[in-house]
Parts: structure tokens; sequence; C-alpha cells
């Protein structure tokens, strides 16, 4: 097993593949985060061959792990590290007790976290990527974890897996090829590349914030917004939480205050450009 | 870790886990959760001093075993509301009963489907009652649903929609087809009321069905978790007078002496179980084999031993029923894929 060891924000990932490439490029998409707390990896992300010839034969990668889901669809061997970050993203889905997880990108400023839920093509981790080179610190692209007890946002910054027209755009703007991930052809997702985030986002995982404004965004459509009410808001963000059911009542409590407390709204936006300053013009009014 | 033997000794012997090292602590914990033991693994360690990462995780552990009892009991609570108008006592069998008898072996433990026993002649009722109350079949083709009728201890799987829960209703403890025959109306004649039209296996029966689904009714997959149920009742009920007495005279009567037998010397080799010699006999050559299949799991949580484990595959369905049957169901199977 080719074996890599890292932390991202409050967990300390063990990941192995069979094959060197994918964990390589692993390691250089994460070059400068930290090793796991008192080096002691406690979740194992892993990818492997369905059957046994799959390592060789017409190479397939499965996601594995700790907790797996069943029936998994297996990947070709060229995307393995998309499979690994899956790999990753569903050990936190299905392991995580102590943060609640809400499906959402989110970004950091004077304190005040501004999170973006949204289904996939919502445009959420092109908006967060954006804001995250624009004087805002990125958070996190997929999962926000809430502290039960403070309600305060934990950053979990992940590489931003950036898709079709956003790789682009991103890589127009950011200089350095370091930073990103290869480019990954017809994978389920579409045309596929990682951005780590700038240094300040990893520098500053374990510095949570407090959620103070909640937008939902949506892609490609003439820009509008609305509000949205607290009982849909509730709605919706238990909706995309893999764990709100098992927390029980704290999640529960959790989320009511959130309700009640944090201003949110939806909005749809054409182009990047048009989103950020709707985006800006929302904090603006909301005090970040 | 070559296979799973550290977290075997990790539940029988908490101290051992003073001396591991980081990798080790990685690999421990990957496979716990393969094994499905991590839940009780972390209430087995939950006086040690741990390193604080380890100390987090298994406290996950221990939040989400809670959230899985608190499941368990209330699929067992719809189960009970279904039957009762019928006046139907179900027999709440393995983890479902060990959560609402708050035995010792219900400690982090999973609990997956409720596996319920109920007597044979009321089956028809009692599948009527679940499918009334919400309850779908989860497979459905003609040749499993004929299958299951015909030859298996229990009836295809419900599932219920809403909830996800999945209900096994069993009349027996073995497949029809299997060459042993329990005695199922003794199973439910001598089974205990524990709550208002709810039943568990008496201890002895507990015991016996533990073997039966050990090593008459699969491959072994799981079987660490299995044994160490089999330890946790062996502590409780060994201390009760004439325990032993009757548990060789019910696993006579279910015609299950070399299963139960077995699973006391595993027991024994695994996690130290007092065990009584008479009953469990002196070691085979065998019983190594069992035991390799049963730690058959690298630090990563990989399952490993290919051979051992097909061999254990082959076997579950040899005793499983006749060979033409098994050769006509393997045809059957291969096709529908």
């Amino acid at each position: 097993m080719h074996a890599f060891h890292v932390r991202i924000g409050p967990v300390s990932y063990r990941i192995g593949s069979p094959w060197s490439a994918p964990v390589a490029a692993l390691r250089r998409l994460y070059a400068g985060y930290p090793l796991p707390e008192e080096g002691m990896a406690t979740v194992t992300a892993r990818i492997g061959p369905p059957r046994p010839w799959r390592r060789w034969l017409h190479p397939q990668v499965a996601i594995e792990g700790d907790h797996v889901l069943p029936d998994t669809v297996p990947m070709a061997l060229r995307h393995g590290l998309l499979a690994i970050e899956m790999a990753m993203n569903m050990q936190v889905a299905l392991g995580e007790r102590r943060f609640l997880l809400v499906h959402a990108a989110a970004v950091e400023r004077g304190g005040k976290a501004l999170i973006l839920p949204g289904d996939s093509g919502s445009g959420k981790s092109t908006l967060a990527a954006l804001l995250g080179e624009a004087g805002w610190r990125l958070m996190a692209d997929e999962f926000v974890l809430i502290d039960l007890a403070t309600g305060l946002a934990f950053p979990f910054p992940r590489a931003i897996s950036l898709k079709n027209s956003a790789i682009a755009e991103m890589e127009a703007r950011i200089a350095d090829p370091a930073r990103f991930g290869p480019r990954l052809s017809g994978t389920p997702k579409g045309e596929l590349r990682h951005l780590r985030p700038r240094e300040d986002a990893v520098a500053r995982m374990d510095e949570p914030a407090e959620p103070a404004l909640i937008l939902f965004p949506s892609y490609g459509y003439e820009p509008a917004s609305d509000g949205v009410s607290k009982s849909e808001l509730f709605a919706r963000i238990t909706e995309g939480s893999t764990n709100y059911i098992p927390l029980g009542q704290p999640a529960f409590d959790r989320l009511v205050t959130i309700a009640e407390t944090v201003p949110a709204a939806r909005f749809a936006y054409p182009d990047s450009a048009s989103g950020v300053a709707i985006v800006e013009q929302f904090c603006a009014e909301a005090g970040i | 870790m070559k296979d799973a033997r550290p977290l075997a000794t990790a539940l029988a012997d908490p101290v051992s886990v003073l001396g591991l090292g980081a990798d080790a602590w990685t690999s421990l914990l990957s496979i716990a959760r393969a094994e499905r033991l991590d839940g009780s693994l972390a209430y087995r360690l939950a006086d040690m001093p741990l390193p604080g990462p380890v100390a987090r995780a298994l406290e996950d552990a221990r939040a989400e075993a809670e959230f899985g009892r608190t499941q368990a009991l209330w699929e067992v609570e719809m189960a009970r509301r279904a039957l009762a108008p019928l006046g139907i006592a179900p027999i709440l069998l393995k983890g479902s009963a060990f959560a609402f008898a708050g035995l010792p072996a219900a400690v982090g433990r999973v609990v997956g489907d409720l596996d319920i026993l109920v007597p044979r002649d009321r089956i028809d009722e009692a599948e009527a009652a679940l499918l009334g109350a919400g309850f779908v079949w989860a497979k459905d083709d003609p040749y499993t649903q004929g299958y299951y009728r015909r030859w298996m201890h229990e009836l295809p799987p419900l599932i219920h929609p809403d909830r996800g829960g999945m209900i096994d209703l069993h009349h027996t403890i073995l497949p029809l087809t299997a060459r042993p025959t329990p005695d199922a109306g003794a199973l439910v004649a001598d089974s205990i009321e524990i709550a208002a039209g709810l039943r568990i296996l008496c201890p002895a029966d507990m015991i016996v069905h533990a073997a039966c689904h050990l090593f008459a009714d699969g491959d072994l997959s799981g079987g660490l978790r299995n044994l160490w149920d089999i330890d946790r009742l062996l502590r409780l009920f060994a201390s009760a007078p004439d325990f032993w007495k009757k548990l060789d005279a019910r696993a006579r009567l279910h015609d299950m002496r070399g299963p139960v037998a077995l699973a006391l010397r595993l027991a024994d080799r695994l996690f130290a179980t007092p065990v009584e010699p008479r009953i469990a006999g002196h070691d085979r050559m065998r019983d190594a084999l069992f035991i390799r299949r049963i730690l058959a799991r690298d630090g990563w949580g990989r399952p490993i031993r290919p051979l051992n484990r097909l061999g254990f595959y082959v076997r579950s369905h040899w005793m499983r029923m006749p060979p033409l049957m098994l050769a006509r169901h393997l045809w059957i199977k291969a096709r529908s894929k």
C-alpha cells in the first residue's frame, strides 16, 4: 500500500492506494498541509481494485475505507485522484459525529463565516474559490463543520474541486501552477481539476468563525434574489446533512438556533463577476 | 498488523493497548470499524488512558452505537405494535434481544436487521400484519420468494421504506435444508417474556443460536463480532447454577453439540472466555483454520486470506443444502446476475 498521512481541520487521515500515481498526485495537491495530530491518523480512506485482477488488467478503482457505502461505482484508474477525494469525503459523511455536517462551501472575513449551501452545479465551489482569492479565507468546499456546543463553523479546507468552465476561470486568475492538480477528463462529474486553497486557509485551519450569513446560489440564471424563511432554511440544511439524524437532539437545537439567528437568502447569477458582486452586496448589508 | 488479532486482544484485555504506537492505533481503529466492533471497543477502552485523537475517535463510535441502540429499540417497538393485535409475542433474536434485555453483549454493539422468531403456525398471520404495517419485501423476484418460503428458516426479508429498517421473520434458526434440525417448538416454549408482548430466547438457547449463526448459517463473515457476543453472554450466564448442564442439554436437543463446542473453544482461544471443558471438548486441528478465517483482515481493514475465505464460503453453502440442490441454486443465482 502507498500511504499518505495528512490532517485537514479536525480530521486526521491515513490514505492508501495499491497504485503509486494517485497518492503522488495527492501528495503534490496537499503540499504544505500538516501531519496528523500526535502522528495518529484516526480515519482511513483508501482506494483499491474492485476485483483483484483489476489492479493490472483494465485497472479500476473502487472507493473504500473505514466506512463504506454499498454499490459505489468503480472508476477508471486515471480518475484515481477523484476516487481518493470521494473516499475522503465518504469517511467524513458517514463517520463524523462531533460536528454537524452541512453540505456547503464557506469563506470567512473578520471572524464571520459566509456559508454557501447548494447542490452540485449550483456554483458554490466556484464562488468559494473566487472569494478565497479575493480577500476572503476559504474554509470549506464541500462540508462545513458546525460545533454543536458553540455553533461555530470549523474549517475543513480540502482541495476545491473545480468543474468544467470554472477550471479555465481559476487558471486565468492563479499564477502558481503548483496549486492545481492534474486535469481529469471524462469523469462522472465532467471535466475536473482540483485547486489547493491559499496558504492562509491552510495555516488557519484550526480557526473557527461565527456563521453570519447563509446564501443559496444558483448558477446560470439572470440575476435575482429572494429571502429564505427560517423554516425553509432549517429544512434545506437538514436535507443536506448526512449526520443530522444520528446526532439527535443537540443537532436539532443547534439548527433551530442557526435558523432563527443567521440571515439567509437565495440568489441567481449568470456569471462569476455578477455572482461575486451579488455576494458582496449581501455581505455589505449583513455587515460582514 | 498482519491480521485482526490485536483487536481480539484489545477487547479481551484492554490493558494491552497501553503500548500501542501511532500506526498501530490507526490500524486497530480501521480493523475495528471493518469488523463493526468499533463501538464495542470504545466501551471496553472507556476507562483506559488513551491518546487524544484516539479518545475522540472512540467517542464518535460510542455516539454512533448509542444512536444505533435507539433505532433498534424503536424497530422492536414497531414490530411489537404490528403483532400485538394478533396476540403474537415475537421472540427477539441477536442484537435486538441483547439491546432490549440490556445484556452486556449489547454494550457498543451494532444492531443490524431486526430478527424475530414466531411460531411456525402463525408466521403467515405475522407476515400479513407486518405488510399491513407498511413493510414491503426487500427481494420479490419469484425465485427468491419461493426459495425462502420452501427451504429457509425465515421469510424473505422485509424492509420498511420510510425508516429503512429490515426485519427477518424466522420460524426456526437454521435453514430447513441444513443437516441439523433445531427444535423450533422448544425454542418457543422455553422463551422468556421480557416485557409485555415481547420475548427472548432462554440463555442456553441464545448460545445455541449464536453458534448456529456462526458456523452453520454463513461463511463466518462477522465471525469476530459473533464470537464476542458469545464471550459477553457466557461471562454473564456462566455464573448461574446449572447453566453448563442446561447448555449441554439444549445443544443435544437442537442437534448442535458440535457447533456449540467449537464456538466455546474459539471464544476461549480468542478472548479467554470461561468455558466448561467437558462441553467445549479438546482442540482440533481445524480450529486453527477457523481462527485464521475469523482474523482475516489486514491493518488497512481489508479482507485477506482469499483461499481460506473461499473455503468457508463454499462450506457455508455445502452445509446449507444437499449437493444437487446447491448446484441448481448456484446456477439460477449465476444466471440472474
